[in-house]
């Protein structure tokens, strides 16, 4: 197998000090609606002019880089074991480079390696595909806003959520909430109905990978994604929690299979520095978008 | 907004002079400690019946920069020269409410006036802002390189290798560091307030 590490090291440095433009736009339009003068509006110039600093002297946007999570798309004969080990190489010399901060920490001893690798650190999923060429998507998920991740199992008494869409609308809203600014409002909301609680969570986090500006194929769920984008702005708790108009920038929506015991709701919240980028290995030739 | 300037120590009046929704820059010495190094303190310096002689010598040095002093909650992105000086490349502010159950303590026993970071603290901290006369300052979250700028020199660093680069206490000077009052010493949270009204949006929702 060819040596890939470096585009690796390079599909994690434009993910880290990169970001997309579909997330920029989006912040610059939140700019635009929010009160000159407010606060929301002074934090969203922070937040824009953070991004400029930091596309131009490649350096993190954030400094929690977050969980490296990638989906690997593969045609049939590649080795996933060569993949991994060439992905890991790439992870340990981005962090010695400063693109990645030290992040993953033993969490029974609590050392930290410094080079980010773990045996369950970074995140992997391979899929064998039927194109004939890799993809690999990254995203950096960050710990701030993971924790403000919510779970519900339907119904609920004290939202009134019973296991339809409308009980999905409650739940989610009230994640919303629950979240307040300590997530880097404004915000992406991923979302999962169904599955068992793990794969839930994964599918959630999945969304993530959706360009901001889709349109849910299914009708019912892209009414309700546009819904809930409009509805949660209207609670009031802004770019970083200051007070506004903009809490969430979009909400993505998917389903999966359940037990007929189980109506699970999963609400993953990305923050504002949304990083992920794709590297797409064509005919020798290697393209980063 | 104009923005007022807070040089480090900083005076118990001048924090009482202060009020939810202040901008403020900040310039002097700031110490960084998160998750693990509150963990560490209340071990530490709180808790135990003696403090170990191996640790006498941070908690001195601890005590006299945070005296009128600033606590920041961050774990930096950092990078070593030839020369072996370290630089912080990004460092924004990490979520504060996880260091809820011990900042009274903390704010009480260093004699903190300011402690930054994002998300805002609760009423327990809030408190400790009334009655010792300190200030949570909120930086933007996520702004990692622009705040990194307003680093001038980090100065040392304490239990680096026990803790780690992100959890460790950088001990550094700043020179502009932007931040807002969202908890000031008079009672007022402006987290209370966005919670409180963001509660009766929901309820007229659902």
């Amino acid at each position: 197998m060819e040596n890939l590490v470096p585009h690796f090291i390079e599909l994690i440095r434009r993910s880290s000090t990169d970001l997309p433009a579909d997330m920029e736009t989006a912040l610059r339009r939140a700019r635009e609606q929010e009160d000159p003068t407010s606060a929301a509006q002074s934090t969203l110039d922070v937040i824009l002019e953070n991004v400029r600093l930091s596309r131009e002297r490649s350096t993190p946007i954030c400094q929690d880089t977050g969980t490296p999570i990638f989906y690997i798309y593969y045609p049939a004969g590649w080795s996933t074991l060569a993949l991994k080990q060439q992905i890991r190489t790439a992870v340990a010399e981005a962090t010695a480079r400063s693109y990645l901060r030290p992040n993953s920490v033993d969490t029974l001893t609590g050392k930290n390696p410094g080079n980010n690798l773990g045996d369950d650190f970074p995140s992997f999923h391979f899929e064998e595909w039927e194109e004939d060429y890799l993809k690999v998507d990254l995203m950096l998920k960050g710990g701030g806003c993971e924790n403000v991740g919510a779970q519900y199992s339907l119904p609920d008494t004290r939202l009134g959520a019973n296991r339809d869409l409308e009980g999905v609308r409650r739940a989610v809203l009230d994640a919303v909430q629950q979240a307040q600014g300590m997530g880097c409002a404004p915000a992406v909301i991923g979302v999962a109905v169904g599955g068992d609680r793990g794969a839930s969570y994964i599918k959630s986090k999945e969304q993530f990978y959706r360009p901001l500006d889709d349109t849910n194929p299914d009708p019912k769920l892209a009414a309700l994604e546009g819904r809930l984008t409009r509805e949660a702005n209207t609670l009031g708790i802004g770019p970083m929690g200051f007070g506004g108009k903009t809490t969430v920038l979009s909400v993505k929506i998917d389903s999966l299979e359940r037990l007929p015991a189980s109506y699970f709701v999963t609400a993953s919240y990305m923050c504002w520095a949304d990083r992920r980028r794709t590297l797409i290995y064509r005919n020798g030739q290697v393209t980063i978008e | 907004m104009t923005s007022i300037d807070l040089h480090i120590p900083i005076s118990e009046e001048q924090i009482r002079s202060l009020h939810v929704g202040d901008q403020v820059r900040l310039y002097g010495v700031v110490i960084t400690a998160r998750d693990a190094a509150h963990k560490y303190i209340e071990d530490t310096f709180m808790h135990a019946s003696a403090i170990p002689d191996s640790e006498q010598a941070v908690h001195e040095e601890l005590k006299r920069l945070w005296a009128g002093g600033v606590m920041y909650h961050c774990g930096p992105v950092v990078s070593r020269d030839a020369a072996g000086r370290w630089r912080f490349v990004s460092a924004g502010p990490t979520t504060s409410i996880r260091e809820e159950p011990y900042e009274a303590d903390v704010i009480h026993h260093f004699g903190l006036r300011a402690v930054i970071g994002k998300g805002g603290m609760g009423p327990k901290t809030l408190a400790a802002c009334r009655e010792y006369g300190a200030v949570y300052l909120h930086a933007v979250g996520g702004a990692a390189t622009l705040i990194a700028d307003s680093v001038q020199e980090v100065l040392t660093v304490f239990k680096k290798d026990e803790l780690g680069v992100p959890e460790a206490f950088w001990v550094v000077r700043v020179d502009g560091f932007p931040a807002v009052v969202t908890m000031d010493a008079h009672g007022q949270s402006l987290h209370e307030k966005v919670f409180e009204a963001s509660k009766q949006r929901l309820a007229e929702l659902v």
